[in-house]
């Protein structure tokens, strides 16, 4: 059979472009997160219901909203083991400024400032000082909790002073739109923030300088650093980014549980990891994005929803989404020997 | 009036001497080659001049104009590019992303600009073409060859135009035909009225194209040579310390 020239172009670009799907880990994590969420429609009916859809959506968002910023840091080949704790103190910070009357315009720059220090911090002694990220953020994690408690003496707080109705509708309330096939849907304002975040931070990954420069770093520290990628400066500023992030997600958890203790957040910064790694970060820098993030915290949080919605012991949930962390990297791991003979 | 001039240059890293007091004029259109050991100083050198990191003490001039390089930057900016001995290359990245780190094209108004990818592409794809490589901008470093890897390092200097390219063992790790388009490629540089520094171990390559051969030996300049009046056997006994100086 003869095929004409375009013909042939045409088929090879269209298999350029399949082979470049497959080879994506992130394409198949969004596979199985579409599969999961096909087989559960089907094997529950609470699953597919608007009410339970509103929730898995709310609950990801906080863990997504955060991973992006991890994802940045994975990306230079750093890792943050402090966002649980930030998350908390930016809680604190907001909850206790604002139970002791501070105006919610205020309190919203206070909790983000005190994250970004906290970033500043970390990044300053990994960049400047040289230490490595993980020692240096093991000890924010412990020190970040620690200044929570300080704050709070340790309270559960939940009043939040006169514009205690703003917060709570920041982070619980929800936007209504209409979607083809679903008609009118909740969103809720969280997912609303993971959206325009995650939009965000695929376009800068992919389109500025900066984002040019944190996959450098994690490709090549060293050239990086001798072709005058300002290194430090990128990797000080990546590790404020992560801590913006967890910063503003605990604004919004705290308005949407409508009250604050120091245990919030508390071993988040595995879940968080873990979205990051399952959409397709590599540990050892220079691969990620800000999509697979999203993808990697939905995949986690429909596996948790599904188990007990088919009524499995949610003591299981730890095997499971420790089980889909290695095979996702194994998966990676697998392909990339195959493709590179 | 020599292009750059170094006077009394030395470096010390803590304890550890690895310069002592090198001087070293170089001219327009002229390739010098930089020999001696392992922990010569070669690459120390080499770093010194392109800004990688100041010199304990000494001087730099250019064109008769004395400069301090405190970043690699502040070298380019005055038209020295270097082509490193490891490559300086992100294997995650694309060849053009690779010819452009640290320099990115942008497009747009502060603070909302982005990268100019288009531009890049197309002017890295020309400047494999001028190097003849067959090189492409938007593969995968990963994925390329050693002579197509060098082509990308070589091609990073092209960038603007240069007065002084330092080249650290350009030849080390590519195959014999590649050895002889790199060996070109200095040529053609030459013939533009730069001055090249080729640093290598391999003897042949360095009498092939060198119009003046220095050596250094344990941090010292020990010979600096017209290729003319020298022979590579005079050279060897020069690196390895059986002739004390010439």
């Amino acid at each position: 059979m003869a095929t004409t020239l375009d013909e042939a172009i045409s088929q090879r670009e269209h298999g350029n472009l399949l082979s470049w799907l497959v080879s994506r880990q992130t394409f198949w994590v969004s596979v199985a997160a579409v599969l999961a969420f096909v087989i559960l429609s089907v094997a529950s009916d609470v699953f597919a219901t608007q009410q339970n859809l509103f929730n898995v959506t709310r609950n990801f968002a906080f863990v997504a909203i955060i991973a992006i910023g991890m994802t940045a840091v994975i990306i230079t080949g750093g890792i943050d083991l402090s966002v649980g704790a930030v998350l908390a103190l930016s809680g604190m910070v907001i909850g206790m400024s604002m139970n002791t009357g501070t105006p919610f315009w205020l309190a919203v720059p206070l909790a983000l400032g005190a994250s970004l220090l906290v970033g500043a911090f970390n990044g300053a002694m990994i960049a400047y000082v040289g230490m490595p990220p993980f020692v240096v953020t093991l000890g924010m994690l412990s020190i970040a909790r620690s200044l929570a408690m300080v704050l709070s003496n340790n309270r559960m707080v939940y009043e939040f002073g006169p514009d205690q109705a703003q917060l709570l509708t920041l982070g619980g309330g929800f936007v209504s739109v209409w979607l083809p096939f679903a008609g009118g849907v909740r969103v809720p304002n969280p997912v609303l923030f993971l959206l325009a975040m995650a939009l965000l931070a695929g376009f800068i990954f992919r389109w500025t300088k900066w984002g040019r420069h944190l996959f450098a770093i994690g490709g090549n520290e060293e050239a990086a650093n001798l072709t005058g990628v300002p290194v430090r400066r990128v990797k000080l500023s990546v590790y404020m980014v992560c801590s913006l992030c967890a910063g503003i997600a605990g604004i919004l958890e705290v308005g949407w549980l409508g009250t604050i203790t120091t245990s919030l957040g508390q071993g988040m910064e595995l879940s968080v990891i873990a979205a990051s790694v399952i959409g397709g970060a590599n540990l050892t820098g220079g691969v990620g994005t800000a999509f697979g993030a999203v993808i990697g915290a939905a995949l986690i949080e429909v596996i948790r929803n599904s188990l007990i919605l088919l009524g499995i012991s949610t003591f299981w949930q730890g095997t499971f989404v420790g089980t889909f962390i290695i095979v996702a990297v194994l998966f990676d791991r697998l392909r990339s020997r195959t493709s590179s003979d | 009036m020599a292009l750059l001039e170094l006077s009394g240059i030395s470096k010390h890293f803590g304890a550890i001497q690895a310069l002592t007091n090198v001087s070293l004029a170089l001219n327009p259109g002229e390739v010098v080659g930089l020999m001696g050991d392992n922990g010569a100083g070669k690459s120390t050198l080499v770093r010194i001049i392109a800004g990688n990191y100041p010199p304990s003490s000494g001087t730099i001039q250019m064109l008769g104009g004395r400069v301090a390089f405190h970043k690699p930057a502040d070298a380019r900016a005055t038209g020295i590019e270097i082509v490193y001995q490891d490559l300086a290359l992100c294997n995650n990245l694309t060849a053009s992303a690779n010819v452009y780190l640290g320099r990115e094209l942008e497009k747009g108004f502060h603070p909302l600009r982005i990268l100019n990818s288009r531009t890049m592409y197309q002017r890295a794809g020309e400047l494999f073409a001028e190097l003849k490589s067959e090189t492409r901008a938007r593969d995968l470093v990963r994925k390329m060859s050693g002579g197509q890897r060098q082509a990308v390092a070589i091609a990073r200097t092209r960038l603007s135009e240069p007065k002084i390219v330092l080249m650290d063992e350009p030849t080390a790790a590519i195959s014999v035909r590649q050895v002889a388009e790199v060996l070109n490629l200095i040529r053609r540089l030459r013939d533009h009225d730069m001055a090249v520094v080729l640093i290598s171990h391999r003897m042949p390559d360095v009498f092939a194209v060198s119009d003046r051969i220095v050596v250094l030996r344990r941090g010292v300049k020990v010979a600096d040579k017209a290729i003319s009046s020298t022979s590579p056997e005079e050279v060897t006994g020069l690196i390895t310390g059986a002739i004390e100086s010439a």
